[in-house]
């Protein structure tokens, strides 16, 4: 358990250090606080929605050491010394991840407000399973609701990146 | 007789519409980087929640603020006598709601005051330390309940508690009932659905002197500002508001809310920015989403299927306030005629008031429920007569260039071939009447206004204005429009048809919209209206470029005299502009950039502007209500389904559709294909299993995501979205509307499919499980009973 400082007010706050797209933050954070607030509020990493704030909807989806997780049923102390990675570390430098370009290349979201989340459920099924099945992708991302698009170019643009990280590699190989 | 002129099939090739380009705002929703209202933030900034009814009719006797006041960290709450008492709405002729409720709470969450505080976590804290105190009314939550003579009133203005009553005949329906060889009536029942949009709304208001700027998830920044203006006795100029990106609005985002105008109140009080929000719950009491609906059918048809008459009464379940809804009650019989041509027509509708949320507009405005209980009632006919659902609609189908018995005008309408294309996309005729018990197909037909003929409220504004301005070295063009991307994809398509009527590479045009201030007017997302209404005041102000470009460029062209031209001087006629080259017709060789004209003209003239606007002039017919339903122009669909029916339990699994659009000319077909999607998983949703519940003092059971399920990807069927290439003379280049027209069929064809597979009809949607189960049950037992 982290370490932790009783206030004026009586109220604990916990010395948490999380690692966030691969940099260390440092912070003091309330037992209530949550990692959904604590990355929007805190770290002002506003990529990752909130919506349900019950764990209903995906919009919050992150990877917490590589899984996809709803940040909004997390409690920040309960990542202490863990790794978080949001839509804002998917990107590298100026590169857009593979799942991005298929995005882009298919024009999967519409409003976008799922996006976020739907992003890095498909990047957990990726790193897990390099080369799934129409099925393994919808199952993936049936956490995370959509309104606008009936999840056709998602699905679609997932399955596309899928081949072509496939291809990438076979070609790096070969 | 001539032939009709046709508008059919008229393949044009362009260089920057008709093509799936790149959505202008795709690299901010794949990064994260895009803002929609709740991530914003300003400095100083407070947090603010609405007080909210817990009573569904009650008289206000107490509040008692104090200790929530005596909360560190509390800076201001608000009630009735703090904000000016005005009426508020969206139809200028029922203005029956207050900022604040003054005497009486009329719906289990209605707005009561508000509360601000430096952070959320106190304001939650100080919401529980305020006490109301009531003395409870009876309170009625169904029409039924509201019409009996002793059921208590809701509004002293709507004796009855009808707050809408239309009662319209067109030809002479008694007459037709003599002359008809089959009559029949169904009675069905649409359930209250809710837009289902993820984003909650937001809305955040600051003050600068005597001006407030709002940044609020809206789906028309005309109207917010139209209306703040009003309530707070304001200038309009002295408004500004700018809509971040927003996360889905389906209609749901169209209503003035309560948090922007408590916002608005809170940030004069305090001097701080105010962020409002609702939690996700909220937006099942505040959203304003589609009125339940009881409709009665009663047709006559010839022999051969024809009809003659039709007979609708709808009774509309409107909730609390009136909001959109006397638009939404007569859109529910507005447009039957605009589908099926037939001369006799009776319209007879109710919306009454309940102790329930207020209902307003969700995609399809007043049309899915009509489309899903017409559609049933015909495929009922059909099966009568020994038709094929098909055959009877192609019969009836409305054609291009006619005018409705109720008086508009349509002119591309192409719902025929509409539903040959999806009969023969979706293996129809091996599979009607062939499929195995427990699997079905149906069929639907629908459509939408393209733009809602009037504005909301009484005005000679121009519906959409625009303007482009070039960089004064001629390498970027700036395109103005407060037309509203909710998601649909309005800025790349206006973006794209400003590239093609300037002759202008896409990727150089930047679009500037969402702010009142910096760009320019526009009534916004609703109506599905944005694509030919602000599609014109683009296409005419990229024209406007194009003419002072064409001017300055004659004059810096030289032709010589043995390229078969005359020497010198050129007329701007002779010229062209195409990607950013302007080109002698005659001999494209003779070309100079864009870019430097512009430059040029900068010179010469300064700030090189182009201008268009757009107005639909004087539409439809002359009846009381008639403005509802007029449009320039009108699209159609037919969607076919198939489902697959578990007959022990009675689950739904939709298995394949097929969407057939009839939307004029397609500029962005990738875009389009996403409507369709889209729609199809909404209508899916509402007709098997969505439908928001009540307790018995009209609190919402369902408000969350857990219980009001929407379809996952996993529900997703295949999906085949097919378009008919077809011209709209009304819309530039010969556009019509997708966006809400492909939900209205999409609840009828798929009723018709589960009516197709398990041979009884259910009468009410949702069809859940529990209801096919029991409808199996008693038609297994009557069958036993009968033999
Ligand atoms: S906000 Fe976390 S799951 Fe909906
Ligand atoms: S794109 Fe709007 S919710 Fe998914």
């Amino acid at each position: 358990m982290a370490e932790f400082v009783v206030g004026e007010d009586g109220i604990k706050r916990y010395l948490v250090s999380i690692t966030v797209n691969g940099i260390k933050y440092t912070k003091v954070v309330k037992a209530n606080s949550l990692l959904v607030n604590f990355l929007r509020e805190d770290l002002n990493l506003t990529g990752t929605k909130r919506a349900c704030e019950q764990g209903d909807c995906g919009a919050c989806t992150v990877l917490l050491d590589g899984k996809p997780v709803n940040s909004c049923m997390v409690l920040t102390v309960s990542v202490d010394g863990r790794e978080v990675t949001t839509v804002e570390g998917l990107a590298s430098n100026d590169k857009l991840d593979i799942l991005q370009e298929k995005f882009i290349e298919h024009s999967a979201p519409q409003c976008g407000f799922c996006a976020p989340g739907i992003l890095m459920s498909a990047k957990a099924l990726l790193m897990k399973n390099p080369n799934p099945t129409e099925y393994e992708v919808r199952e993936a991302i049936a956490g995370n609701l959509c309104r606008c698009t009936g999840y056709v170019h998602y699905v679609e643009a997932i399955l596309d990146a899928a081949a072509a990280s496939q291809e990438r590699k076979d070609g790096k190989n070969g | 007789m001539a032939k009709e002129f046709s508008y059919l099939n008229m393949k044009r090739e362009y260089s920057y519409i008709g093509k799936s380009l790149k959505r202008t705002d795709i690299l901010d929703k794949v990064t994260g980087r895009g803002k929609f209202a709740a991530d914003l933030k300003f400095s100083n900034m407070l947090y603010g929640k609405l007080i909210r009814s817990t009573e569904a009719h009650a008289r206000i006797i107490k509040i008692d603020t104090s200790e929530a006041e005596k909360l560190p960290g509390v800076r201001a709450i608000i009630t009735a006598k703090d904000v000016p008492s005005i009426k508020y709405g969206l139809s200028p002729a029922r203005y029956d709601e207050n900022i604040f409720c003054i005497d009486k709470v009329r719906y289990y969450g209605d707005k009561i005051g508000a509360i601000c505080a430096v952070d959320e976590e106190t304001l939650y804290k100080a919401l529980k330390l305020i006490k109301v105190e009531y003395e409870v009314l009876p309170a009625v939550f169904t029409p039924a309940e509201a019409a009996k003579p002793d059921a208590p009133q809701i509004f002293e203005e709507y004796p009855g508690n009808i707050n809408t009553e239309i009662h319209l005949e067109f030809g002479d329906v008694e007459k037709a009932k003599q002359e008809a060889y089959y009559i029949r009536t169904d009675r069905l029942q649409g359930q209250r659905t809710l837009h289902g949009f993820i984003e909650p709304h937001c809305s955040i208001a600051y003050w600068e002197g005597k001006r407030v700027t709002i940044h609020s998830a809206h789906q028309s920044a005309h109207y917010l500002q139209h209306h703040i203006a009003r309530i707070f006795d304001m200038k309009e100029g002295d408004v500004r508001v700018v809509l971040p990106y927003i996360g889905g609005g389906f209609g749901g985002k169209v209503d003035i809310s309560g948090l922007d105008i408590a916002a608005v109140a809170l940030s004069k009080i305090t001097g701080q920015p105010v962020k409002m929000f609702y939690d996700l719950e909220e937006v099942w009491y505040n959203g304003r989403a589609r009125h339940g609906m009881d409709m009665k059918y009663t047709t006559g048809v010839t022999k051969e299927g024809k009809i003659l008459f039709v007979e609708n009464e709808t009774i509309l379940d409107g909730g609390a306030y009136t909001g959109l809804g006397v638009a939404s009650a007569y859109y529910a019989g507005a447009l039957l005629t605009v589908l099926y041509d037939f001369d006799n027509y009776r319209f007879d509708a109710y919306r009454y008031v309940t102790n329930l949320p207020p209902c307003g507009a969700q995609r399809g405005h007043g049309q899915p429920h009509p489309r899903y209980a017409f559609e049933s009632h015909l495929d009922h006919i059909a099966e009568d007569l020994g038709m094929d659902p098909i055959e009877i609609r192609l019969i009836n189908a409305r054609k291009a260039n006619t005018v409705t018995p109720n008086g508009y005008e349509v002119k591309s309408y192409y719902l025929k071939e509409a539903n040959e294309m999806a009969r023969d996309a979706s293996g129809w005729k091996d599979k009607k009447g062939k499929l195995p018990v427990g699997r079905g197909i149906g069929v639907g037909n629908g459509g939408f206004v393209t733009g809602a003929g009037y504005c909301m409220y009484r005005t000679d504004l121009p519906h959409s204005v625009a303007m482009i301005k070039i960089y004064d070295d001629g390498t970027h063009a700036i395109v103005y429009t407060n037309a509203v991307d909710i998601g649909q994809g309005s800025d790349t398509v206006l973006t794209q048809m400003a590239a093609q009527a300037m002759g202008y590479p896409y990727e150089d045009i930047t679009i500037c919209t969402r702010d009142t201030d910096l760009s320019t007017l526009d009534f916004g997302a609703y109506a599905s209206r944005q694509t030919l209404m602000a599609g014109w005041a683009v296409k005419r102000a990229g024209e406007d470029v194009k003419r002072k470009i064409l001017a300055q460029a004659a004059e810096m062209l030289k032709v010589k005299e043995d390229g078969g031209y005359r020497f010198g001087k050129l007329t701007p006629e002779e010229l062209d502009c195409e990607e950013g080259i302007v080109f002698v017709k005659q001999e494209p060789a003779v070309n100079i950039t864009f870019a430097e004209v512009a430059r040029a003209y900068f010179v010469k003239h300064g700030v090189l502007i182009g201008r268009g606007y757009y107005h639909p002039g004087k539409l439809g017919g002359t009846h009381k209500g008639a403005a509802v339903g007029t449009s320039p122009a009108y699209s159609s669909a037919t969607q076919v389904a198939e489902v697959e029916v578990d007959m022990e339990t009675g689950l739904t699994k939709v298995v394949g559709t097929w969407d057939v659009h009839d939307s004029g000319f397609v500029v962005n077909p990738q875009l389009l294909h996403g409507q369709v999607h889209g729609a199809f998983s909404m209508g899916i949703g509402e007709t098997i299993w969505e439908k928001v519940v009540f307790d018995e003092k009209g609190k919402v059971l369902n408000g969350n995501f857990a219980e009001y399920r929407l379809p996952t990807a996993l529900d997703m069927p295949y999906v085949e979205s097919l378009v008919l290439d077809t011209f709209e003379p009304n819309g530039p280049w010969g556009v019509k509307e997708v966006g809400e027209g492909a939900t209205t069929p999409t609840l009828g064809c798929v009723a018709n499919a589960v009516y197709d597979a398990i041979g009884v009809r259910i009468s009410e949607l949702p069809l859940t499980p529990e209801k096919i189960w029991r409808a199996l049950k008693e038609k297994e037992a009557k069958e036993k009973g009968g033999k």
